[in-house]
């Protein structure tokens, strides 16, 4: 037998400061979790918009979840410049074809990958959109090409409800 | 010090054998001995005492009128300034208060640098001090955003966003801290909470930063010890009493100064525009005080390193008694560090400079430099000065110093026949 022997007291101790932790931890959830988005923000956590009046070479900026996001219709100068980049060039390599569902419709969050500030369309060295706070630069196609930005912007997760109608979230 | 106090009053008396709440402020704050040599630089600790305690008071009325929903925000600040009575005063006071107090801080920690008083056995002072340093600049942050203009709100984004370069939970972590999937009122609403908080806790802090002070007693221009009740000590009530006092004076002046002539100098007229998600304004600049820091995070061309060197910025302070390998405190005795302090002094101005330019061409180059040569004097000249400096001799007492010859020979004399 060992000169430090396990008593009926030492199980007592151990199993009840075990209860009393995990019993304080699973309150302690409560208090953090309802710092998480609530349900009045999830609810409006989808948008639906008729693309009908925009025109090629024109954007607008809709609101989802609170955040920007860019919806542009591209010229084809701008989609055929998109798709000639040779992704050995991207920090973050991503095909057009894969950020454009439809390659005349451009979706994404409005929303510099760096620090979260709402980049400028149609400006910086690569013609896509620029960010004024830090200096990253997008292509056409929305990827980063020069700055310190390290992705692309993000695309929503969008449909084509039918030809003139997206529904974003 | 404190155990021979007497209350004289019968009521006095009744209290304080109950509870002895008037021995500890007594000897806290009357004969309390302190080091006879103390200069001016040494009056800022009461000078940011009267800062927190304004900025509380302020806050607390302030409280009374402002409104934190992100519709409402702006325009109750307005409301304060325009209709609740004297609001526009208390708004000042508070806002130019928070300037004041960072000026104020970091003379403080400015004096700590130059005499030493982070050293053996004073590092838990220091340490304490880091982390009200620490709350502070949180408390600062979200007491900006609170007017929801456009600097507000974007400062707020920047900010926030840098925990999304936290690798694989930063998302969720940043979506936890917006109470949503941008900023909003719910991020509103809690940094109001917040930043009511905090000065409590800063408030609690300085306690325990005054308390582990009055156990080794302060530090000196000399950096040498004292002897607690000896010459070289006097009674805080009246000498230092009175040196602080008029020292809070003359930073009253420019306070008031501040807050009557040029209540908007240290702002950016951005934040008088009501915060607009969809636009970002031409150049974010955070305020002043936090420029430094700001041209650290800029200088790296990462992310996730940016933020890291920006926190270690001020996470390093932490370990500057271990770094600093010299037993000397005083830059007076110490030569080489005398002229690497200003040196560091210098950078860290010139940093606060290159966080209000834009980060690129050669302000990006210099910053670089200029971050480079803030990590290497904590990391390479402070260590290993402690080995390389030849220091010069330290006096033996406080009046060792101020004595003509004559008079130090015959103190000698005197010590010698006493011996």
């Amino acid at each position: 037998m060992s000169e430090k022997q396990v008593t009926r007291r030492n199980f007592l101790y151990v199993t009840t400061g075990a209860f009393a932790a995990a019993g304080a931890a699973s309150l302690a959830w409560p208090f953090v979790d309802q710092m998480n988005p609530d349900a009045s923000v999830k609810a409006l956590a989808s948008t639906e918009i008729d693309l009908r009046p925009i025109i090629p070479g024109q954007s607008i900026t809709v609101m989802w979840r609170g955040k920007p996001v860019f919806i542009r219709r591209r010229t084809q100068a701008e989609i055929d410049e998109a798709k000639k980049v040779n992704l050995a060039d991207l920090p973050h390599p991503e095909e057009d074809s894969d950020r454009a569902q439809n390659p005349e419709w451009l979706v994404m969050v409005g929303i510099c990958t760096h620090l979260g500030c709402v980049p400028l369309g149609q400006k910086g060295d690569y013609n896509g959109w620029f960010c004024p706070c830090h200096g990253s630069h997008y292509d056409t196609s929305g990827r980063i090409r020069k700055g310190p930005a390290p992705t692309n912007l993000e695309i929503p997760d969008y449909v084509f409800l039918n030809e003139t109608t997206i529904k974003i979230g | 010090m404190s155990e021979n106090y007497a209350p004289k009053s019968a009521v006095g008396k009744w209290f304080n054998d109950r509870l002895p709440l008037l021995n500890l402020i007594y000897g806290h704050l009357l004969p309390y001995p302190t080091p006879k040599n103390l200069n001016y630089w040494w009056t800022f600790g009461g000078i940011l005492t009267f800062c927190l305690v304004t900025q509380i008071i302020t806050g607390l009325v302030l409280a009374m009128h402002y409104v934190a929903d992100a519709d409402l925000a702006f325009a109750s600040v307005e409301h304060i300034m325009r209709d609740v009575n004297y609001g526009w005063l208390l708004r000042y006071i508070h806002a130019n208060g928070a300037s004041l107090f960072f000026m104020a801080v970091y003379i403080h920690m400015a004096r700590s640098l130059f005499y030493g008083s982070y050293k053996e056995p004073r590092e838990l002072i220091w340490i304490i001090g880091v982390f009200i340093f620490l709350l502070m600049i949180a408390t600062a942050f979200m007491g900006y955003v609170l007017p929801w203009g456009q600097m507000s709100f974007w400062g707020a984004t920047v900010i926030t966003n840098l925990f999304s370069a936290i690798p694989l939970v930063g998302e969720s972590v940043t979506n936890w801290l917006w109470g949503g999937y941008a900023v909003g009122s719910p991020l509103l609403t809690r940094f109001f909470t917040l930043h009511y908080l905090m000065p409590f806790l800063i408030f609690a802090l300085v306690i325990l930063h005054v308390w582990a002070l009055h156990v080794p007693g302060n530090n000196n221009p000399e950096g040498i010890n004292v002897v607690q009740g000896s010459q070289d000590t006097v009674p805080f009530h009246p000498h230092y009493v009175v040196k602080d006092m008029f020292a809070l004076v003359v930073f009253l002046v420019v306070f008031a100064g501040f807050v009557f002539f040029v209540p908007n100098l240290l702002g950016h007229t951005d934040n008088y525009i009501e915060a607009n998600p969809l636009q970002t304004p031409e150049h974010i600049v955070p305020e002043w005080y936090f420029l430094p820091f700001y041209a650290i995070l800029r200088s790296v061309p990462d992310k996730l390193g940016g933020v890291i060197l920006m926190v270690s910025a001020i996470a390093i302070l932490a370990f500057l008694p271990w770094l600093d390998t010299s037993k000397v405190r005083s830059a007076k005795y110490r030569p080489l560090y005398r002229q690497f302090v200003w040196l560091f002094f210098a950078n860290v101005i010139l940093l606060g400079y290159l966080g209000a330019q834009t980060a690129d061409g050669l302000f990006l180059i210099i910053g670089r430099i200029a971050t480079a040569y803030y990590f290497a004097h904590f990391i390479i000249i402070l260590p290993l000065l402690g080995y390389i400096e030849k220091t010069k001799p330290l006096p033996k007492s406080l009046s060792e110093p101020v004595l003509s010859p004559e008079e130090r020979q015959m103190k000698a004399a005197a010590s010698g026949a006493s011996a």
